[in-house]
């Protein structure tokens, strides 16, 4: 096909409403290999492109000589930072990140040539012909001397710094503990590689189809580095096999588009699983110092931190990711006085960025250890500690916001503390510790259980207008929305639709291609916001039709526009008098087209104080875990989780999201890590990057879903797909250390530091 | 670019012919290990045979007190049938590697042939006393498994040669495979331990993977417990022996640091393992 075609979603038959399981409609079609992803993409006269990227985490690049690499039989196209035409950086906050590297790298693998060819061969050839001099450096691989350090950005190796200071300074509780815990870089795993194609236009644009969860940031950083109007570039969403965070940056997508434009011919390109991981950022490591004072009754008092992100060589995300580590950095606890510090830095360690939970994660492992260590210090018991402090709504946070939404904290932890657990001890060795290479025997085991709390922001913060925009339209009974959300898995494709029935009472809704083209902005697939935001959008743009066309048909009909209701695709007044097909009245079009926004919000002060965010969502996890302490291997046996949700709006979806946030929590308490030596990435492969098998992945059972209707929210649902995997690394984490007695200040924690804790 | 030749042999005698031909020919059976260097671009190659429409390599057979396994027994075919009862290690260590897809596609010869030190059959024909049946054009020859791999993925088959059968011996005794991975399944050996006994031969042998260039046997911890058993009645050793036992094993690893494991965790480790299987092979003993 020389068309580059993505298929628009769309059901006709009697199909689920608000409140009801929504299968998605890529469900099936991924398990059996149907599914069209980014990497699937194909155009009859395209060319391959691949990337050069520095064996080097920091260099001086002395000359770059693609001679050898053009004369290659097939390449069409090589170049460098000196043919990008634009912007010769990008980023999402600040602009620091070279499209191609011109003199100087900054960490392992990043871009420095691409090349276009006819053939995935050549392109390997030409990337292995180009010969570029480089002097090597010494790495700044260590954030804590980072700021004491010689720059290696112009921008400076402090990328933010957030002193959040709350309440009496002089607070000194009458009991005080103190830790420090540290977290290992978490890569997202996604399973599609990052991957897309540009087809270059009649009108000197472009068309880019890729894989992405914004596809206006995108559009307008990718415009500024090729030096085009943004219309000129249009961005459509193509199949996302996962994203989690590592989609929010730019990766592929200015290299494809400089490749098609210089060669007039589309251009395909697809990571293999090794330059992913040097293509994308991942969750930031921590440094973690803490200390919490409280009263013998075991009432928080004061809560000292300091937390040192480890940022690599560019910025992406990372001013906001500090931000959201510094506000919750105490967890969802009623406290009246706090000095935390949160530091992020820049080294030629891989950039990190955007990762579900967004800096709450590495917080609430640190938070909830102290607080097990100050419930051990007090003797009392750590459910009862906590819930003597939860937050509710109308309580003050660090920042000296007051929440003025739904906060069932207390109700989240009590349910999850009070389920009952059906896990017993397995007397099958693959059941136990270590799994299939049979190393335990059930008297080698010692079971721990813990329990942990979490919460996190929803939506953008700190002033951000992070609004989406959404297209209605209906004709001839038929409702068609056009939004630009990427659907990256967390379920928009269902609630689109369900949300569009339940405001207009059709079964038929078409939810056209994610495009830049056709719609504004729907902001970022992130920060648990697109159910709000675009659920939102289409919720009001829904809204807006269905005054149009009541207000109309109530004129035609002599009644009151407030007597008539939209339901089973037809127009019917309450009193029954009217009733009316629903296309018969919508053989003219009516359209709305809305932006929607949420309620502001004000950046953070000096002292880290503002009402920074729109609102926030809380989870706890209780983690049943069996150890083999004389090998270090842990079997996590049971998860029990509550999540304040807000409204439960697909439940089939909602479980999905508990379930998967969960196996990412389980993956970073137990072995998911970047390792990165000397600002090398030494395990970038599934072979040697773990995430939990379905022998690592307990059943995780759902306690409850705290429904307390959220105000501003569509049908009062809250954003749920960050809670998840905040609290439960923090629960798995902490019934190891139950198991084991051992402090574990590592996360994740590594059979070696069970095996050989004090040796 | 050249052009490339793919054999693929449908006897032992077409792919020694296609080997003779092409003596630099990759040989590719399951391709589980062998495809990620090729398309990692770490593996270059101009000819290739083709193993696995070779039926004369895919079953197995006794041959008195010998088990021949055809190198193209695949890893879920060695866990079927009669193989566990008669040779449980080889199924207890087939059940580690990857997953089901990775099960039905590799092989024993291709784990022989990659000589990988986690390679996970290796430990169990060291511990076996394993021998290798190599092919060529040239004729055949038999190799012990200690002599055919010489170094980390490196071993003695020639330009030519195919590997084609293992040979086990049927032993009276239990048998153990123990391997320790940062996860519970489809995970790449950190450490890994075969203890078989040898109740007619009154011995106790062990291989290690994962803890030196090539599978090893710790001949010291071997005939420290052989020492330690009645043969007779087949008492559990004590605890002393045991611990001793478990302490030769660890003594005998020469493991190294890397994104694996730390040198210190897997010589930790084996001596766990080794007195875990110790204790299994012999219950009722000392713990």
């Amino acid at each position: 096909m020389t068309d580059v075609r993505i298929d628009e979603t769309r059901t006709s038959e009697r199909a689920p409403r608000i409140g009801e399981s929504a299968p998605r409609p890529d469900g099936i079609p991924k398990v059996d290999g149907s599914f069209t992803f980014s990497s699937d993409l194909w155009h009859d006269r395209m060319l391959w492109g691949g990337t050069l990227r520095s064996p080097h985490p920091s260099a001086r690049i002395r000359s770059i000589d693609i001679g050898p690499a053009v004369a290659v039989t097939g390449v069409h196209a090589v170049l460098t930072a000196a043919d990008v035409p634009g912007n010769p950086a990008y980023g999402l906050e600040h602009a620091d990140q070279p499209v191609l590297a011109a003199d100087v790298v900054r960490y392992e693998g990043e871009p420095v040539a691409i090349v276009a060819a006819d053939h995935p061969e050549a392109v390997r050839l030409a990337l292995e012909a180009i010969v570029v001099d480089y002097e090597s450096t010494v790495p700044l691989v260590d954030p804590g001397a980072a700021e004491s350090s010689d720059p290696i950005h112009p921008d400076g190796n402090l990328i933010r710094r957030i002193h959040l200071r709350h309440g009496d300074q002089d607070v000194v509780g009458e009991v005080v503990v103190e830790g420090t815990y540290e977290v290992g870089m978490q890569d997202q795993a996604f399973l599609g590689p990052e991957s897309g194609l540009a087809v270059p236009a009649e009108d000197g644009g472009v068309d880019l189809f890729i894989a992405t969860q914004w596809l206006h940031v995108d559009r307008d950083q990718v415009a500024a580095c090729l030096g085009l109007a943004p219309e000129l570039v249009r961005l459509t969403l193509a199949g996302v096999g996962g994203a989690f965070g590592a989609r929010e940056d730019l990766s592929l997508h200015a290299h494809l588009c400089l490749l098609a434009l210089h060669t007039r011919r589309p251009v395909k390109m697809v990571y293999s699983r090794e330059e992913s991981f040097h293509g994308h950022v991942h969750r930031h490591p921590a440094r973690m110092w803490y200390r919490h004072h409280a009263d013998r009754a075991g009432n928080l008092l004061r809560v000292e931190a300091r937390l040192l992100l480890d940022g690599g060589a560019y910025a992406s995300s990372s001013g906001a990711v500090i931000a959201n580590a510094t506000c919750f950095a105490a967890g969802p606890y009623r406290i009246p006085s706090a000095d935390i510090e949160g530091v992020v830095v820049r080294t030629n360690n891989p950039p990190c960025g955007a990762m579900r939970g967004f800096g709450a994660v590495q917080t609430c492992i640190g938070h909830e250890a102290q607080m097990d260590r100050l419930a051990a210090a007090l003797d009392m018991d750590p459910v009862e500690l906590r819930m003597r402090n939860v937050l509710a709504s109308g309580d003050r946070l660090l920042t000296g916001q007051v929440i003025t939404g739904t906060a069932p904290v207390a109700e989240v932890l009590r349910t999850c503390a009070d389920h009952p657990s059906a896990a017993a001890l397995s007397e099958d060795p693959m059941s136990l510790p270590g799994g299939a290479g049979r190393t335990a025997d059930p008297e080698h085991v010692h079971r721990g259980e813990a329990i942990a709390l979490g919460f996190k922001n929803l939506l953008f913060s700190e002033g951000f207008d992070d609004f989406s925009s959404a297209l209605c339209r209906l004709e001839d009974g038929i409702a068609t929305i056009t939004c630009a959300c990427a659907e990256v898995g967390q379920g928009f494709v269902t609630l689109a639709q369900q949300i569009t029935r339940e405001v207009l009472g059709v079964d038929d809704v078409v939810l056209t291609p994610a495009s830049t083209a056709t719609v504004g902005s729907a902001g970022s697939t992130s920060a648990s916001r697109q159910t709000w935001m675009s659920g939102g959008a289409v919720q009001a743009a829904c809204e807006e039709v269905r005054t149009t066309l009541l207000t109309r048909v109530a004129a035609e009909h002599g009644v009151d526009p407030d007597e008539l209701v939209m339901a089973d695709g037809r127009v019917m007044s309450l009193a029954g008098a009217l009733d009316i097909d629903l296309a018969s009245v919508t053989t003219e079009p009516v359209e709305a087209d809305v932006e929607f926004h949420h309620a502001p919000t004000s950046p953070l002060d000096e002292y880290g104080q503002g009402d920074a965010h729109v609102s926030f969502a809380f989870s706890a996890h209780r983690a049943i875990v069996d150890v083999d302490r004389d090998l270090g291997l842990v079997k996590v046996v049971e998860l029990t989780t509550s999540q304040d949700v807000g409204r439960v709006l697909n439940p089939l979806q909602a479980v999905g999201q508990l379930e998967g946030g969960a196996a990412q929590g389980v993956g970073l308490a137990v072995m998911e890590e970047v390792q990165v030596l000397d600002g090398r990435i030494r395990n970038a492969s599934f072979t040697d990057y773990l995430v939990p098998t379905a022998l690592d992945m307990p059943p995780v059972e759902i306690a409850a879903l705290i429904e307390e209707p959220e105000p501003g929210a569509p049908f009062g649902a809250k954003g749920i797909g960050e809670p998840p995997s905040i609290s439960s690394t923090a629960a798995v984490v902490a019934a190891i250390r139950a198991a084991t007695d051992l402090e574990l200040a590592h996360v994740p924690v590594r059979p070696t530091d069970i095996a050989l804790a004090g040796a | 670019m050249e052009a490339m030749s793919v054999t693929f042999a449908r006897t032992v005698d077409d792919a020694c012919a296609a080997l003779a031909e092409h003596p630099g020919a990759l040989l590719l059976a399951g391709g589980t290990d062998l495809m990620v260097g090729v398309n990692r671009g770490q593996v270059r190659f101009a000819d290739v045979v083709v193993l696995d429409r070779v039926d004369e390599l895919r079953g197995w057979r006794r041959e008195g007190d010998e088990i021949v396994l055809g190198a193209g027994l695949t890893y879920a075919e060695m866990g079927r049938g009669e193989l566990p009862a008669l040779v449980p290690a080889l199924a207890q260590a087939s059940r580690t590697v990857g997953s089901p897809q990775i099960r039905n596609a590799g092989t024993l010869g291709g784990n022989v042939a990659t000589s990988s030190p986690a390679g996970d059959t290796l430990p169990v024909l060291a511990a076996l006393d394993a021998t290798i049946d190599l092919r060529s054009a040239q004729g055949a020859r038999r190799l012990a498994i200690g002599e055919f791999v010489t170094g980390v993925k490196q071993n003695a088959l020639e330009p030519g040669e195919l590997i084609e059968a293992v040979r086990v011996p049927v032993l009276d005794g239990p048998q153990e495979f123990l391997k320790v991975g940062t996860r519970n399944a489809m995970v790449i050996s950190v450490v890994s331990l075969a203890l078989v006994v040898d109740r007619s031969g009154r011995n106790v042998r062990v291989g290690l993977g994962s803890v030196s260039p090539v599978p090893l046997r710790p001949a010291d911890a071997e005939a420290h417990i052989a020492g330690c058993i009645d043969w007779d009645t087949g008492s559990a050793p004590d605890a002393a022996a045991v611990h001793r036992f478990a302490a030769l094993v660890a003594g005998a690893a020469r493991p190294i640091d890397d994104h694996r494991g730390t040198a210190a965790y897997r010589s930790h480790a084996v001596g766990v393992l080794a007195r875990r299987a110790l204790l299994r092979a012999f219950p009722g003993g000392a713990s």
